[in-house]
């Protein structure tokens, strides 16, 4: 039984792969006159060299990182939206640790990384706070928060941070000390082993420890968590700011590695990712590495395309959106589940 | 000829649960037709397919001798199936008349009622019917059997043929039942068709015409009234011979584990719910705390369990206060509570067996280390577990939610009897599970007083109280009325209690914090 229903479930994510990429033909159709070429380019574009492939590896770290943050409060039933504001807020902390803290060898690095979880954890301490304190709704709190770190952050590198002999708004350069090191000459971000080795860590975190166990029941069902004797308040706290640092490492490893620099005038959107990321990964810590990766992929062979065909990479976004509506609709080959389960019932008769 | 049959009709529910099994089940025009069984035999399954609500897996429904589809309750309002569902579905604000004709409501231009034609249909009908309804009248001032009635006359001036009644009579009192009874008859008179949902058989030999019985989502077999008694219908519903086995021995209370003094709560709503509530629970002894529904009881375990705060007065467990205490600081004094709701509160329903059975004590050794959880001891606990309370169940990786309710009850039970407690707080621990598991639950907790537990039982059936309690205190009004030794009671007695038309006098009740 558990066994065909996990088929029925890889051959429900094929099947909606499947629908998704038709949907997204039908689209190149109407756009591009070489449509097979810019399939070729989005499918096969993050395999075709090296440098690709890192583009596609470097481009699922901090959504693996965000995705996981998300999967946690998700697992915990708590809607803390919050990693955008975490990931910008924890950036700036690592940018002002990188900047201020002395150059030591390794110790510098640490502290930055250190610095940028903290912050993380520091915003989202407060929608946790306000939930535990006065159960105010963390989705709304949260979302909040998320535009308060923006500008907030915006505001502070712009006026006390702001590298004027750079050509553009970004802050001073990282000193070396705290660079998180990019590998090969086509500069693999070495943050994917951190967010690999984050993903697998929370994901023994949920499934083998006594913690775990303890946001799962608070997550089934949190009347029967209180009536247990898990004091629920303080478990669902402690999730967000869980969460809030490993987006917020999200950021300081994004800037440490790729810029160097705190270069973000928009919201880069990773924590919005991570959402669409838990969700696939059915919010699984283990499962948010393929599924970070999945996205990562879709994103790069839409780049590669556009630069290849000229075609607009919106298309993608087309395509990876009806992607994750179908997948994300439990209905689908609902039919079959259904068949299958009452089978199964009368077979145990 | 028939009103309606069913065919072979099954139905499984989206999560494996087997709730109507070939089903063959037919009824006579214009009789009145009871249908009996256990909670969870599939009775109010197979009406809700009658009515269109639920669509079976396979097999066929007729009406009047045509096979039909039921998309909905549309399709089968249309083919003149009418239901009146245990939870009334009017609108309390709305008068009886607009109730009565919502949606079907006769205009007058384009956006007024004509409350004159009203008025007229439902008199004309109620006429026929030989009904009397005070129809303009609102419907939250009314007595829940006047309610009962307004749903009867909505379903019939929807042209309604066949009605079928979801446990018609459990929220009557006995006079409302009489009543409903002669409405039923007379409606059987005119030509409709009655088929209703019991569990009380005194009730069904008294008005059915023919009684069909379910056990297991089977049909056990349709019966003429004359030709069964009632023990006879028990037994068909259990499948065996039924006798009460439990035999209580006799036993010495030990000293106090519980003293509750002057305990007062006040809701909300600011309704005083507990009114100077004082008793004792000792060890070795199942005290139990009778009252109908509503008097105070869910407040009173929430309070003793951690789970609501803001009360006032003393609960003392070896000598010390322990009001407002947390859930988890009352669990570690060796308080356990089996809870009134065993789905909402009680259990985790997409977690496994196994883990709705540590939720108390998954962080301590065996089940957990300093950090890590051994799910390999947790599964092996539960498989003992499960055989001890012979807990249904596959596996003990099974989801919680696949088990029937009498399962489910044993899973929260033996967690809740299994973590060395000296306290047990036990609310409904056998509402609405079969009879198996309930006999099994009060052996259970028979055992737990004779090794020397206080057990503080919380019951509105009768029948479980004077079963297996010591003493009795009953509560009405969020007062005790009574204090009663277990020894030549009976349910007469205590209802008078239940309802408030006695009351035991101060000094009699005085002797509660000495015994």
């Amino acid at each position: 039984m558990k066994k065909s229903l996990a088929f029925l479930e890889i051959s429900r994510m094929i099947i909606t792969i499947l629908i998704a990429l038709l949907i997204g033909y039908i689209f190149l159709l109407f756009s591009t006159k070489n449509v097979s070429e810019a399939l070729k380019w989005f499918l096969y574009g993050p395999l075709s060299n090296q440098r690709r492939f890192v583009e596609f590896l470097n481009n699922s770290v901090p959504i693996m990182l965000t995705g996981l943050a998300l999967s946690l409060v998700f697992q915990a039933q708590v809607f803390n939206i919050g990693a955008e504001g975490c990931l910008f807020f924890g950036g700036f902390g690592a940018m002002l640790v990188a900047l201020k803290f002395p150059q030591i060898q390794l110790v510098h690095l640490i502290v930055t990384l250190f610095a940028a979880a903290v912050f993380g954890a520091a915003w989202a301490f407060v929608p946790a706070f306000l939930k535990v304190r006065w159960k105010a709704s963390e989705l709304v709190s949260s979302l909040m928060m998320n535009y308060i770190a923006y500008l907030l952050v915006l505001f502070l590198v712009n006026n006390y941070f702001r590298d004027k002999a750079a050509g553009a708004l970004v802050s001073y350069r990282f000193p070396q000390t705290a660079w998180l090191a990019t590998l090969t000459r086509y500069r693999l971000n070495s943050g994917f082993f951190i967010a690999v080795s984050a993903a697998i860590l929370i994901g023994f975190l949920l499934y083998f420890t006594k913690y775990g166990y303890q946001i799962r029941v608070v997550g089934a069902n949190k009347k029967f968590g209180f009536y247990s004797g898990i004091n629920v308040g303080l478990t669902v706290f402690w999730v967000q700011l869980l969460a809030g640092a490993l987006a917020g490492l999200a950021g300081g490893v994004e800037l440490a590695a790729m810029y160097r620099r705190f270069v973000w005038q928009s919201l880069p959107g990773y924590g919005f990712d991570g959402i669409i990321v838990a969700i696939l990964a059915r919010n699984n810590p283990f499962l948010v590495i393929p599924s970070a990766l999945f996205i990562a992929y879709l994103r790069v062979g839409a780049n590669i395309m556009s630069r290849m065909t000229g075609l607009a990479p919106e298309v993608v976004v087309v395509i990876q959106s009806v992607m994750i509506l179908l997948i994300t609709a439990e209905a689908l080959l609902d039919r079959f589940k259904k068949k299958l389960i009452e089978r199964e019932a009368m077979r145990n008769e | 000829m028939k009103a309606v049959e069913t065919i072979n009709v099954t139905k499984v529910y989206p999560n494996g649960v087997v709730a109507n099994r070939n089903v063959n089940f037919s009824v006579e025009v214009g009789e009145i037709h009871a249908v009996v069984g256990e909670n969870g035999a599939g009775k109010t399954t197979l009406m809700k397919i009658l009515f269109g609500m639920e669509k079976p897996t396979s097999g066929e429904i007729r009406i009047f001798g045509k096979p039909v589809q039921l998309n909905s309750p549309h399709d089968a309002i249309a083919l003149g199936v009418g239901m009146v569902h245990q939870h009334f579905m009017l609108v309390p604000s709305f008068t009886v008349a607009e109730n009565i004709m919502l949606g079907i409501e006769p205009r007058k231009g384009l956006f007024s009622l004509d409350f004159k034609r009203m008025e007229q249909t439902i008199t004309e009908y109620a006429k026929k019917m030989n009904f009397e309804l005070p129809i303009w009248e609102k419907v939250m001032d009314l007595p829940v059997g006047v309610k009962q009635r307004v749903e009867i006359m909505k379903a019939l001036i929807r042209g309604a043929k066949i009605l079928i009644l979801d446990e018609p009579s459990s929220v009557l009192t006995p006079q409302e039942v009489n009543e409903l009874f002669a409405v039923l008859r007379n409606l059987s008179k005119q030509g409709i068709t009655i088929i209703f949902i019991t569990h009380k058989l005194n009730e069904v030999k008294q008005i059915a015409d023919r009684i069909t019985i379910m056990r297991e989502g089977r049909v056990v077999g349709t019966f003429k009234n004359e030709e069964l008694t009632e023990s006879q219908i028990v037994e068909l519903m259990i499948g065996r011979k039924f006798e009460y086995d439990i035999s209580k021995s006799e036993h010495v209370a030990g000293e106090p584990l519980l003293v509750v003094r002057n305990l007062n709560y006040f809701r909300e709503d600011r309704a005083h719910v507990l009114k100077n509530v004082s008793f004792v629970l000792r060890a070795g002894e199942i005290l139990a705390i009778a009252g109908l529904e509503g008097n105070g009881q869910k407040e009173l375990v929430e309070i003793l369990t951690g789970l609501r705060e803001r009360a006032s007065g003393e609960v003392l467990v070896d000598g010390k206060n322990v009001l407002g205490l947390r859930p988890w600081e009352l669990r570690r004094l060796g308080i356990s509570h089996i809870p009134e709701d065993r789905i909402e509160v009680g259990s985790a329903l997409s977690m496994s067996v196994a883990e709705n059975m540590v939720s108390d004590r998954y962080d301590r050794p065996p089940f957990s280390g300093r950090i890590v959880y051994r799910k390999k001891n947790v599964i092996e606990f539960a498989q003992k577990l499960i055989a001890e309370y012979s807990v249904k169940v596959r596996s003990p990786t099974t989801l919680m939610r696949m088990l029937s309710g009498g399962n489910m009850q044993k899973v929260v039970v033996a967690r809740e009897l299994t973590n060395a407690p000296r306290i047990v707080i036990a609310n409904q621990p056998t509402h609405g599970i079969d009879v198996a598991s309930s006999e099994f639950i009060r052996k259970k907790l028979l055992q737990m007083r004779d090794s020397g537990k206080g057990v503080l039982l919380i019951s509105t059936d009768l029948q479980e109280v004077l079963q297996i309690s010591d003493r009795i205190l009953v509560l009405y009004k969020g007062e005790i009325v009574a204090h009663l030794r277990n020894e030549n009671l009976n349910e007469t007695e205590l209802g008078f209690y239940m309802l408030g038309t006695k009351r035991q006098s101060d000094e009699e009740l005085k002797e509660l914090l000495n015994v």
